[in-house]
């Protein structure tokens, strides 16, 4: 069922990674990523994907959750990982025809494999720990020098809120109007492509005009509670730097270092 | 005969997580050709897996049901000839209007059903007599129409399926108090004409009172009654204890009752509590009987 | 007591896109509401009730006629926010009027709104959601919630804002019977303790009993005007105008249409089967 995919939710708590700002956990969410694929070898591989796992232990929420969102993009990792095998140069294990299996191929599967997992994995701690709100209002913050070029920075932060809030009531919606349409012998799993895309017009008529009566809706709902754009606008959760950013800032500071002495120190695995 | 046989089926939403739910456990009933079921339960009993799985929309875990003495899944591949043959009405139906026109709309589920065009043309018609729809909304776009017009409209492209059982779930949610006494008095026509079987899935007592033959109570996952209406009502301390309210009329009697006046709990509408008034003050001087 | 919400000579007609003139949906209101008090405003579907609702907080400005809230007109567009601020609306979908993904956000962002202090709006936050009986929920998603929670969620939006008055749009229409239990339960908790004027649209009769004052609308225009005992005396008028009468009410007005002496309205099932020992014993 469609309901069943809860990627990136909230999971409330007081961890230390809970606790950090939003705006912190964004720019060090982009420097270890930068820093996954500054790593060229094992060593500076294991050393980011350790301290991703450090995180991921603090946050003190179920490994299994983890694991759940990273089966969404399973099938990516398996299939860009086998891809790779085949890529590569170096000691032939294996050949059958224009196939090659390498060493550096067998190399390259790994690498691809362990980085996009410590991506996901590193992303999910984001989203796990951080509510909707303080995510958005961490982008809003960090966009808000793009104001200077007449960006609407908190229009678009808005607009993100609202489609985090309802993404999940659209797709229990979908799901609804699926079900309904089947009740009355739509078929939606047999047949070509052109009969299946076909199959979806009972289903996606419907889900526009209920986006837009709850759209509607919702317009009217902000207006009642005096919705007024940005302008003089304050938070309950104002956001400010603590403690927790600055342990976890010295800590990835000291990791990104290890990485880069790694790259030096021993010899690259990939290119 | 029973149109519809119900044995041991269970069903466990998302089995192995930590979301895991037993929405059915063990639950085995018949229900006879052409009988009017009401199925009631508080929100979470049961009641809305109970019925798509009526349909094939849901499947088992285990069990079985049988529709006209056949496994519904038996061929899964044939599971849209079951949903032909059991038609459901969703709640707020009217959210799944597609069509640029009624007739197209209503015509849907027929076609599906890969009918001649006369045979569809027909059941579009007939339907929508049965819900009460104008023949001149037929040609109109649904998005035009009221309320109470859109809810008889989808409700019409389930019946123009002409199916063995018709499901019906809060089809009159939020209506107000004629719209609802209107709709269901159709649904009741329909029944009555056709002589199906119709399934009435619904909050309101009152509505499930005065127009179903049997009732289906859910509760936990369980069906724990199944009985004529009047029966079924007046066991009102125990439907109460489940989280369900029984019509107010029912509970004036059965407090008339616990303080010692000799009425029957099992009146449903206000008619029957007056006539049950009426007799008591005729003959008001007898004895009261042992409460 | 004293007047609160004035609406004079209100008439408003839809204004359709496609500039066709359509029929009046409100054709001359007079209504004065105080402070303090519970009114239901009834009506069957398409009556104009929920019309008027949105005029209350000036969704809906009036065609001709005026509506003034605690003395300030809706027309002023100066005064827009001070009159949102006095009066909340609560709408029937709970699910198209909740903005944040976290319970306590959202009931937040209408306090955000009007630039209250974080400290001052966290402390808000807090009471409004005990208020409604959902603090322990504040950290929850509210795709989680159920129907009645949510609209509890929504109420509570509504109250960290501090307004003199709600409208409720027929906030139970959409929910199972225990949600609108939980719902009116609020409600008349709100108006009872904490002293916040209630104006609740609704077709539920059940829900208009327990109002201090009942408004019977029709066709635009207001029908009936007065306690839950008068206007429900009236079952005959009120069947013409489409609605239910509560069942202990409708079997008292039948006693009472034979010629027994019982009340001239009863509202509740303890009244009916008073009245009903009543006749027998005595």
């Amino acid at each position: 069922m469609v309901r069943d995919i809860t990627l990136g939710q909230y999971m409330p708590g007081r961890s230390l990674v809970h606790r950090m700002d939003a705006r912190a956990k964004i720019l060090l969410l982009l420097a270890i990523i930068v820093f996954i694929f500054v790593a060229v070898n094992y060593m500076s591989l294991m050393l980011i994907t350790l301290a991703s796992m450090l995180v991921v232990l603090i946050t003190r929420i179920s490994f299994r959750l983890y694991l759940k969102s990273m089966k969404v993009i399973l099938l990516v990792i398996v299939f860009t990982g086998i891809l790779n095998i085949f890529y590569g140069s170096g000691q032939v294990y294996w050949e059958w025809g224009v196939i090659r299996i390498t060493e550096g191929g067998i190399n390259n599967a790994i690498f691809v494999t362990i980085r996009i997992a410590t991506l996901v994995l590193i992303s999910s701690v984001l989203t796990f720990t951080t509510s909707p709100t303080d995510l958005t209002d961490g982008i809003e913050r960090l966009l808000s020098p793009l104001k200077i070029f007449h960006v609407k920075v908190h229009e678009l932060a808005m607009m993100m809120t609202i489609a985090l809030r309802f993404i999940p009531v659209l797709l229990e919606e979908t799901d609804k109007i699926m079900n309904a349409q089947k009740a009355r012998g739509a078929d939606m799993e047999s047949g070509g492509i052109i009969k299946r895309v076909k199959a979806l017009v009972p289903v996606l008529i419907p889900l526009f005009v209920s986006s837009f009566r709850r759209a509607n809706d919702l317009a009217m709902a902000m207006e009642c509670r005096c919705y007024n754009g940005g302008k003089g606008r304050t938070r309950m959760k104002v956001l400010h730097f603590s403690k927790a950013d600055v342990i976890a800032l010295v800590f990835f500071l000291v990791v990104f270092a290890g990485v880069i002495l790694c790259n030096i120190y021993f010899p690259a695995t990939v290119r | 005969m029973s149109v519809i046989k119900v044995k041991n089926i269970s069903l466990t939403y998302g089995k192995g997580t930590s979301f895991c739910k037993t929405a059915l456990d063990d639950v085995s009933f018949e229900i006879e050709q052409g009988e009017f079921l009401g199925i009631i339960g508080h929100t979470g009993s049961g009641k809305s897996t109970l019925v798509q799985l009526l349909n094939g929309l849901l499947r088992p875990d285990k069990g079985r049901i049988l529709l006209n003495g056949r496994d519904i899944w038996e061929k899964p591949k044939q599971i849209r000839q079951v949903r032909f043959k059991v038609g459901m009405v969703f709640q707020y139906p009217e959210y799944q209007l597609f069509e640029e026109t009624v007739r197209k709309d209503i015509a849907y589920g027929p076609k599906n059903m890969d009918l001649p065009p006369e045979e569809i043309e027909k059941k579009v018609e007939d339907a929508a007599r049965f819900t009460g729809l104008r023949p001149e909304l037929l040609d109109k776009s649904p998005f035009d129409l009221s309320g109470g017009e859109k809810r008889r409209a989808a409700i019409a492209g389930v019946i123009a399926m002409d199916p063995d059982v018709l499901i019906l779930d809060e089809p009159a949610a939020g209506l107000d108090p004629l719209g609802r006494d209107a709709l269901l008095s159709e649904i009741k026509n329909y029944h009555d004409t056709r002589r199906n079987t119709v399934l009435l899935v619904s909050h309101s007592m009152e509505d499930i009172a005065r127009i179903s033959d049997r009732i289906l109570v859910m509760n936990k996952g369980k069906n724990v009654m199944l009985d004529s209406a009047k029966a079924v009502f007046s066991r009102g301390r125990e439907l109460e204890s489940m989280g369900l309210r029984v019509p107010q009329i029912t509970r004036i009697m059965m407090l008339l009752r616990e303080k010692g006046i000799p009425v029957d709990t099992g009146a449903l509408t206000v008619e029957q509590g007056f006539s049950e008034v009426l007799g008591c003050l005729s003959q008001k001087h007898s004895a009261p009987v042992r409460p | 007591m004293k007047e609160f919400i004035k609406v004079k000579d209100l008439y408003f007609k839809y204004e359709e896109e496609d500039g066709q003139e359509s029929d009046f949906a409100l054709r001359g209101i007079d209504l004065t509401i105080n402070k303090g008090e519970f009114v239901a405003v009834v009506g069957h579907n398409g009556s104009g009730k929920s019309t008027l609702a949105k005029h209350f907080n000036a969704i809906y400005l009036p065609t001709t006629g005026d509506v003034t809230v605690d003395g300030m007109n809706t027309k002023d567009d100066d005064r827009v926010f001070d009159i949102r601020k006095k009066v909340g609306l609560v709408l029937q979908n709970p699910d198209n009027q909740i903005v944040a993904g976290v319970v306590e956000e959202d009931v937040a962002f209408g306090c955000e709104n009007l630039g209250v202090p974080p400290a001052e709006i966290r402390h808000r936050v807090d009471e409004a959601l005990k208020a409604v009986d959902m603090y322990e929920y504040r950290q929850h998603s509210p795709d989680k919630l159920s129907g009645g929670q949510k609209q509890r969620v929504a109420i509570a939006g509504i109250i960290a804002m501090e307004p003199e008055c709600i409208v409720l749009d027929e906030p139970t229409a959409m929910l199972d019977p225990r949600g609108r239990d939980e719902v009116m339960e609020t409600i008349t908790k709100l108006n009872r303790e904490n002293g916040i004027t209630i104006i609740l649209i609704t077709h539920y009769m059940e829900e208009a009993v327990l109002a201090d004052r009942v408004v019977m609308v029709d066709q635009g225009r207001i029908f009936l005007d007065g306690t839950p005992r008068e206007v429900f005396s009236r079952v005959e008028l009120l069947k013409q105008h489409r609605l239910d009468v509560p069942q202990a009410t409708e079997l008292n007005y039948k006693l009472r249409g034979c010629g027994f002496d019982v009340p001239d309205s009863v509202l509740s099932e303890e009244e009916c089967i008073e009245a009903i020992m009543k006749l027998i014993k005595g």
